[in-house]
Order: structure tokens, then C-alpha cells, then sequence
């Protein structure tokens, strides 16, 4: 299948006065992919962004949208694509179905087709009871739902998600994130920050790392991985005590490197892959139970961490702090 | 065609979301009604009436205008929603010009409170009616432009009334209404004609009671400039200060 790239930034650069915010990146996304923008604070996501969807100018570089020059003709490449922003900026008088149709028809939207899509797109969140309930009267989650509606009503090309499930709770992060995947796997590009690496790790297809205004790395979650996936490791859960069992271990598998996690836990480490037949086979010739066999895969974020430098924990910390205070 | 679908849902929203809540309704009402009560009470007779009616509704345009648009934009920028405005692919005059007009029809609607209460208390057969709602409107255009460069220039909607202020008491006491521009001191008659209210003003005052000093075709020549200088300049300065 042919690849075509949606969104193709060169060079983007974006200075106040001195102080360049993003400094020179390249990168691209491709047509019906998700992809991750992650990193700490400052580190230049909402200048990028702001830049994308036309908020904020570019100092020099280029974007092209669906082969529409950014720079030239920003109000039709603003007609490709929806914004959610990270918190709701729907209208709190109108209601959910007006919100729905005002954004529609400033997109130039009629009357008949708005309404049509509002109505379906409510069904669609789960929000049609709520429809004539006035905006402020729904709870974060709803709000939450409500303005990715409103940013898909007129059938982007592609999607600016910015921090989509933060601050609120976990059930309605659950939802938002299946409906990330349904509006993707329905042919919706989208354009995804987060600072929950483990969000972007089960979204996104690629993912670029952004620190200090540069991009430090991109690629797919796959080739991010490697990165860290010096070796192979298999972990064993086994009925009874496997202290035991370890010389016996240690003395049939000389090539690998065994750990004991735990009382029935062991794992092996090797620098090839593991072939997994001849341990069961020991273990059932040892009248042991296998209950799990498993791979440990490092997560992208040993990767973001290794790449960056940057303390996973402190970043989050910042990040919630600066949901539950609202934006500065 | 589709860039007005938008303008038309900006206006109607607006409308239906500041200017016709029952506050701005009572609001816009009570001032003009307000001032009207107070000046014709102190009015004699009914000459008096069309003398002070000029200013009655100058201040009803300037001050319903620009407290509205002030506000309300300001209020859109502190809750983002302004935003989505900005992203939408539509032209930033347009934009402007959606977000401004249903402060022009409620200044519009405010001059015609003073109005219907002296056809109560004269006989208004007297007025220059082509001259006179040209005036009004004009002058619902520049106070609205003017609340729009307010509103662009602060971040609270606090700071809006106040910066307000600034602008609209020394135009009321500096435009002509209670003294005539030419029995001004002499130093002050230079910020008089600095004031788009004073050429409104005097507009209304040739065609109400035939007291204006300056030609009307030149009062609607310069609040014709005044007009497009303020969108002009606060279009600009949207860009520059919210674009980033």
C-alpha cells in the first residue's frame, strides 16, 4: 500500500525575539496514521502546534497540508483540519446540539447537513440524552467528548488532538481513547500530544520526541523500542517454589541468564531470541505447571527517558499540576 | 456564500448570547431611559427636549456600544472560545466585522429608546430623519470599532470598562453636547475634534434642532475615516497580539 503523507513540516522554526521556541524540525505524518508529540514542558508542543493550525506564525520553514502551502493559504489549509484543544472552549450558554451546529457553520456548513451530523455525532459519543443540556452543565468527561465532536464535524483531514485526557477521570479517559482508535480506523488523521507515554504507546502508530525545541527522535513505536531492546527477555510463572529448580535451571540453559522474581516468578535474559519449547519441556519433566509464559518488552517510556534525559515522574507531576490549576 | 453562513451564525449566536439576555435587555434600556428621564425632567418646554435629545442618544450609542463589545470579547479571549474563532477558515475582517455587528445593532436599538420617549413629549416632525439615523448608524459603527480596539488592547474584562472609561467621559464633556465645541477653551477645542463623538454629535444636532457648527457631509466624511482607522488598526493588532 502506497504511504501518502498528510501534513509535511520542513525546517519549522519559530522565534520571540531571542528565544527560538522551536528550532528547525522536519517531520511528517501520514495519511490515517496517529501520531505521538511528546514532551516535557516548554518543550516547544503547543508552539508546534499553534504553528500547525495557524495560532501562532512561522518564523521561517514550511508546511504543507494536503499539499496546500500553509504559509500562503492558511485559511484552506484551516479548512482541512479539526482542533481539541486541551481544555473545552465550547460556547457554556449553548447547548450541546447548537455548540455542535455553530461549529459547523463556521464552516460554512448548511443548515440541513449540520444539523444531520450534529445529531449523529452526539449519538455517536454517547451524548444524544445530553444534547439539550446547556454546555456548562456537563461533567469533564462530556465536555471532553463534546469539543472532539465539534472538532470532527466538518470531516477533517486530519485531527489536532492536544492532550486529550487530561484531568479527567479514568473511565471517560477510557472512552475518549476508544474513540481516538474508532475515528482513526475510520480514516481520521490525527495528531496526538500527550505526556502519558503509555497513552502514546497504545495509540499511536509513530511518535516524535520534542526537547528543548528540537525533535530528538521519531519513528514507530517498533523502531523507538530497539532503541532500548538490548536483549531478550522471557518470564516464567510457575505453580511452587522455583528456588529449587535453579541449579537445575542454570545447568540445562549455560547460554542464558536466569533472575528469580518473586517465589514462582523466573525470568531469562538473553542477547538472541529465547526459544520457549525446551523450557516447557524442562518444567514438565520437572512436574512443574507453566500458568504464564511471557515477553518483557521495555515501554516507550525507558525509551522517552534514555532519549530524553528528562524524569518521566517530574514531567506528569508538572503536567497535572498545570491541568488542576488551568492553563497559564 | 460560505464564509456568510458563518458570519450569519456568529451574529445570531451573539445576539441570542450577550446582547438579548434579559441583563443587556433591562441594561440597555434602563441607561438610555435613565438619561432621557433626567435631562427632560430638568427640560422646560418642549424646545428643550429637542436640544438635549442629540446628546441623550449619542451617549445611549457610545455608551451601550462599547461597554458590550468590550466585554464580551474580552470575556470570549479569557475562555478561549475566541480561539475557535480564529481557527475557523474564515477571513479576519469578516471574523471582526461578524463579531462587531450585533454590538452596531444594539447601540442602534439604544438610540432609538431616547427617541421614542420624546415623540411622547414633542413634535419630531421637525427632524432631518435621513441625516439623523445616518448618524446614528455611523455612530454606532465608531463606538463599536472603538470598543473593539478597547477590547483588543486588555486582557481582563475589568480593564475594558476601565480603559472604557478613559475614553468615553472626556468624549462626552470635550464633543459639543453640553458646551458647544467653540465655546471651548481654546486649548482643549484641538481634543475635541480628535473625538469621533463630536462630529456624530453635531450631525445630530443639525438634523434634531439645526445647532451643528460643522457641515454634516464633513462630520460623515471623518467619521467615515474614524471608522475604518479603528477596525483597521484593531484587525491589525489582532493579528499581531493573538496570532502569535
Amino acid at each position: 500500500m502506497i504511504k501518502i503523507n498528510i501534513l509535511e513540516a520542513s525546517s519549522l522554526t519559530k522565534k520571540y525575539g531571542d528565544f527560538t521556541a522551536v528550532n528547525d524540525i522536519d517531520f511528517y505524518v501520514e495519511d490515517r496514521e496517529i501520531f505521538g508529540f511528546l514532551g516535557p514542558n516548554g518543550a516547544g508542543k503547543t508552539t508546534t502546534i499553534n504553528m500547525l493550525t495557524g495560532l501562532a506564525g512561522i518564523t521561517s520553514g514550511s508546511v504543507y497540508l494536503s499539499g496546500v502551502n500553509y504559509t500562503r493559504e492558511t485559511k484552506k489549509a484551516q479548512r482541512l483540519m479539526g482542533i481539541v484543544p486541551d481544555e473545552s472552549n465550547l460556547y457554556d450558554e449553548l447547548d450541546g446540539f447548537e455548540n455542535l451546529t455553530f461549529c459547523a457553520a463556521l464552516y460554512g456548513m448548511e443548515k440541513r447537513k449540520r444539523e444531520e451530523r450534529a445529531g449523529r455525532l452526539l449519538q455517536q459519543f454517547g451524548l444524544a440524552e445530553a444534547a439539550k443540556r446547556p454546555f456548562k452543565s456537563y461533567s469533564k468527561g462530556m465536555k471532553r467528548k463534546l469539543t472532539i465532536a465539534a472538532g470532527i464535524i466538518h470531516e477533517p483531514k486530519i485531527l489536532f488532538l492536544d492532550e486529550p485526557t487530561t484531568g479527567i477521570d479514568v473511565a471517560s479517559a477510557r472512552q475518549i481513547r476508544k474513540l481516538i482508535l474508532d475515528l482513526n480506523q475510520k480514516g481520521t488523521t490525527i495528531f496526538l500530544t500527550t505526556h502519558y507515554i503509555e497513552e502514546a504507546e497504545r495509540l499511536c502508530h509513530r511518535v516524535a520526541f520534542i526537547v528543548d525545541g528540537k525533535i530528538v527522535r521519531i519513528g514507530t513505536i517498533a523502531e523507538l523500542m530497539k532503541e532500548v531492546q538490548q536483549e531478550t527477555i522471557v518470564q516464567f510463572t510457575l505453580d511452587g517454589d522455583i528456588s529449587q529448580l535453579m541449579q537445575a535451571v542454570t545447568d540445562q540453559f549455560p547460554n542464558f541468564t536466569t533472575e528469580i522474581l518473586g517465589e514462582n516468578m523466573l525470568r531469562i535474559h538473553s542477547t538472541s531470541l529465547i526459544p520457549l519449547m525446551p523450557f516447557m519441556k524442562f518444567f514438565e519433566e520437572n512436574n512443574r505447571v507453566v500458568f504464564e509464559a511471557k515477553m518483557i518488552r521495555p515501554s516507550l517510556e525507558e525509551v522517552f527517558v534514555k532519549v530524553t534525559g528528562i524524569e518521566l515522574g517530574k514531567m506528569k507531576k508538572e503536567k497535572e499540576k498545570k491541568g488542576a490549576g488551568g492553563k497559564k | 456564500m460560505k464564509s456568510w453562513i458563518a458570519f450569519w451564525n456568529i451574529l445570531r449566536k451573539d445576539m441570542k448570547n450577550y446582547y438579548l439576555k434579559p441583563p443587556n435587555i433591562s441594561w440597555g434600556i434602563i441607561f438610555p431611559f435613565a438619561w432621557t428621564l433626567m435631562f427632560f425632567i430638568r427640560s422646560q418646554s418642549s424646545f428643550d427636549v429637542l436640544s438635549i435629545l442629540p446628546g441623550v442618544v449619542s451617549m445611549s450609542i457610545l455608551f451601550g456600544t462599547t461597554s458590550m463589545l468590550a466585554v464580551t470579547i474580552t470575556f470570549e479571549r479569557k475562555s478561549r472560545s475566541f480561539e475557535r474563532l480564529l481557527l475557523a477558515p474564515l477571513d479576519l475582517n469578516l471574523l471582526m466585522l461578524a463579531k462587531t455587528t450585533g454590538a452596531i445593532i444594539f447601540g442602534v436599538l439604544n438610540a432609538f429608546i431616547p427617541i421614542v420617549f420624546a415623540l411622547f413629549l414633542t413634535d419630531l416632525s421637525v427632524v432631518n430623519w435621513f441625516a439623523a439615523l445616518g448618524s446614528i448608524l455611523l455612530m454606532a459603527v465608531t463606538s463599536t470599532f472603538l470598543g473593539l480596539f478597547i477590547a483588543v488592547s486588555v486582557s481582563e474584562a475589568f480593564e475594558a470598562q476601565t480603559f472604557s472609561n478613559f475614553f468615553r467621559f472626556p468624549m462626552v464633556f470635550l464633543c459639543g453636547l453640553f458646551i458647544p465645541v467653540p465655546e471651548l477653551p481654546f486649548f482643549l477645542r484641538p481634543i475635541s475634534y480628535l473625538l469621533p463623538l463630536t462630529y456624530g454629535a453635531d450631525i445630530l444636532k443639525s438634523s434634531i434642532n439645526g445647532s451643528g457648527d460643522i457641515l454634516p457631509w464633513l462630520s460623515f466624511l471623518i467619521l467615515l475615516c474614524f471608522s475604518v482607522f479603528l477596525f483597521a488598526f484593531s484587525t491589525k493588532n489582532v493579528k499581531k497580539k493573538w496570532i502569535y
